[in-house]
């Protein structure tokens, strides 16, 4: 008999929660909370991304608002020239986002630990600037997407609800799209160059290749959250890029659990719920958040998910 | 000639300025292996707590004398109190406790000192331009900071390389365990290494604070500059800081000086007025990637194995 699980049943829970979301949005006719919810889905997609770098391939990104910008640009430049479609936005948006993953990554690869993680800072904070200086479309005051991508006879996008569930559909594949590469054998090897790389190529495996496969998937599918985050604001500036975003990114993960299925999306869902409820208590809301966060990581050790695993081992 | 030099000065000047907080972060990060992104905060602080100082007594020199004092209290009350805990662990544990940090500092100086920026007025002594070649002057206030940082830098490369605080600082650089196992007391070591640190983000940021205005956020930009400047020197390395920082403030400066110029001799002179901007910013990004391409341990790796 197995034993229940306080971790998988709290995780369930949330799921859940996020499926019904919109049946309670609609019966309390609080509109603001599927709209809070659809950025939390969307950025929980995100942080599912990094996890799949961080948590399983041992790659320390601390540039993933990168891909969030350019998702978003590809949505927002491709709809300010006139292309609305989104079956031609969207492939757009992961075909640039891969592209750049593919030579970030490559050159990235060479270094390992700290300077692994200053050197991908660096190279989204290029990006940034890159984002600043397009005068055509905003610069530094970012641009306005006027019509959201336009996915005629399939979904609605400016359908509220519809959104959502694009969206939770959206973080769901990716999820079951990692489980399914964690317990590939490509992922087996990437899990295997995190604790021992010099041992995996003594083996035979080229390392750098399989890393650069990894580094390239999880930057496509952070591309695709920036094309959702770009659709959900109506809005796009260079301020997506900014590093402090690839640190909340970093955050989440982190604070749900580094390594672990859920733990990004859990990590995600407290972090920015924690932001709304402080901020609804006090102005100065991240005079409490900082500290929590501090003391998250002085007594919690494994994040969230650390925090639920040590119910289920008593 | 008369912009060249200036531009110059300017550049060693900031390059001066990012030195202190860099020394401080390679510190840090060199001896005690804490990313430490809070460090721009203690930047904030030196420059609020130098505004308030300075307003309190009148005196510019004395403000920024207890500025300097409240801000090494704050870095050994912050090492002691929540720091000193996280030796030992992931660097990702850092980075989400030092994030949490920037959060705390950056609320709690909205706290007290509210969501408008502060401007520390300079004392007219200072304002007044030197001439420092014939037909040539300079703010006297740039060139005090040059001066001061110059001094700060020598200071501190003797008492790293000459004095048994600094013999022992090098030591932890290279092999923490053995200074360890030596009985030196790394607690107290530790904590006066970061209390340094502190000291010098806020005497970086306190000199800073005249020029620019005194604002939240504003060690987040500068703090990423400091994190370039000690991965292009090496991570614990001095002497790598203090190069790469000159380095990097001239190429900063001169880079927005006379890269609109450049640029129009290539392209239009619109095309050049939009990219410029951007692309001086970029510069020193593309400098520390093509340095870690090719080297990816920095120009003067301090612990080589």
């Amino acid at each position: 008999m197995k034993a229940f699980s306080v971790s998988k049943a709290f995780t369930a829970l949330v799921l859940a929660g996020l499926v019904l979301l919109p049946l309670y949005s609609h019966v309390s006719g609080n509109i603001f909370i599927l709209t809070l919810f659809t950025r939390i889905v969307i950025l929980a997609l995100a942080a599912a991304s990094l996890n799949l770098i961080m948590g399983y391939g041992g790659m320390m990104s601390f540039g993933h608002a990168a891909y969030l910008g350019i998702g978003g640009y590809a949505v927002g430049i491709l709809a300010q020239e006139g292309v609305g479609s989104g079956f031609i936005q969207f492939p757009v948006a992961l075909a640039a986002s891969a592209i750049y993953a593919l030579v970030i990554g490559a050159l990235s690869l060479r270094t390992r630990g700290v300077y692994f993680i200053m050197i991908t800072l660096a190279f989204a904070q290029m990006a940034y600037y890159v984002a600043s200086g397009l005068a055509r479309y905003g610069g530094d005051d970012g641009l306005t997407v006027y019509k959201r991508s336009d996915f005629s006879g399939l979904i609605n996008l400016g359908d509220r609800v519809q959104f959502y569930y694009l969206c939770l559909a959206g973080l769901f594949g990716v999820v079951l799209l990692i489980w399914r590469i964690a317990n590939s054998r490509f992922g087996l090897v990437v899990q295997g160059l995190r604790s021992n790389e010099q041992r995996m190529q003594a083996i035979g495996f080229p390392a750098k290749r399989y890393q650069l496969v990894c580094f390239v998937i999880s930057g496509t599918l952070c591309g695709l959250a920036g094309a959702l985050l770009a659709n959900n604001t109506d809005f796009v500036s260079p301020a997506v890029m900014y590093w402090t975003r690839s640190g909340d990114l970093m955050v989440m993960v982190i604070l749900g659990g580094m390594g672990t299925l859920f733990g990004p999306v859990m990590g995600a869902v407290v972090f920015l719920v924690l932001e709304e409820l402080l901020s609804q208590i006090t102005e100065y809301w991240a005079l409490i958040m900082g500290p929590l966060l501090l003391l998250i990581v002085l007594f919690g050790r494994g994040g969230i998910m650390g925090l639920l695993g040590r119910f289920d081992r008593g | 000639m008369l912009l060249v030099v200036e531009q110059f000065l300017n550049g060693l000047q900031f390059g001066l300025l990012l030195f202190l907080l860099a020394a401080g972060l390679t510190l840090v990060f060199g001896i005690m292996d804490l990313v430490n992104l809070a460090h721009g905060s203690l930047y904030m602080m030196g420059a609020y707590f130098a505004a308030t100082f300075v307003a309190w007594t009148g005196n510019f020199v004395l403000g920024a004398v207890l500025a300097l004092g409240a801000t090494l209290l704050l870095g050994i009350v912050l090492e002691v109190t929540a720091l000193r805990h996280l030796y030992g662990r992931d660097h990702l544990d850092h980075v989400l406790a030092t994030f949490g940090l920037i959060l705390f500092f950056n609320e709690a100086v909205r706290l007290i000192w509210g969501p408008a920026g502060l401007a520390l007025p300079l004392p007219a002594w200072l304002t007044v331009p030197v001439p420092i070649l014939p037909g040539i002057h300079y703010p006297a206030y740039r060139l005090a900071i040059i001066i001061v940082a110059l001094l700060v830098a020598l200071l501190l490369y003797l008492g790293v390389m000459r004095t048994r605080i600094g013999m022992l600082i090098r030591a932890g650089a290279s092999n923490r365990e053995m200074i360890g196992a030596l009985g030196i007391n790394i607690k107290l070591l530790y904590t006066l290494v970061f209390g340094l640190g502190a000291a010098l983000a806020g005497l970086a940021g306190l000199m800073q604070a005249p020029i620019l205005t005194v604002q939240i956020g504003m060690g987040e930009n500068i703090l990423i500059l400091a994190f370039v400047i000690i991965v292009i020197g090496g991570i614990g390395s001095i002497r790598g800081a203090f190069l790469a920082a000159i380095f990097v403030g001239m190429i900063d400066t001169l880079g927005r000086a006379f890269l609109p110029n450049l640029l129009r001799q290539v392209l239009s002179s619109t095309a050049a007025s939009t990219a410029a901007p951007a692309l001086s910013s970029m510069l020193i990004y593309l400098l520390m990637a093509i340095v870690l391409v090719v080297r990816p341990e920095g120009l003067f790796p301090a612990n080589r194995r």
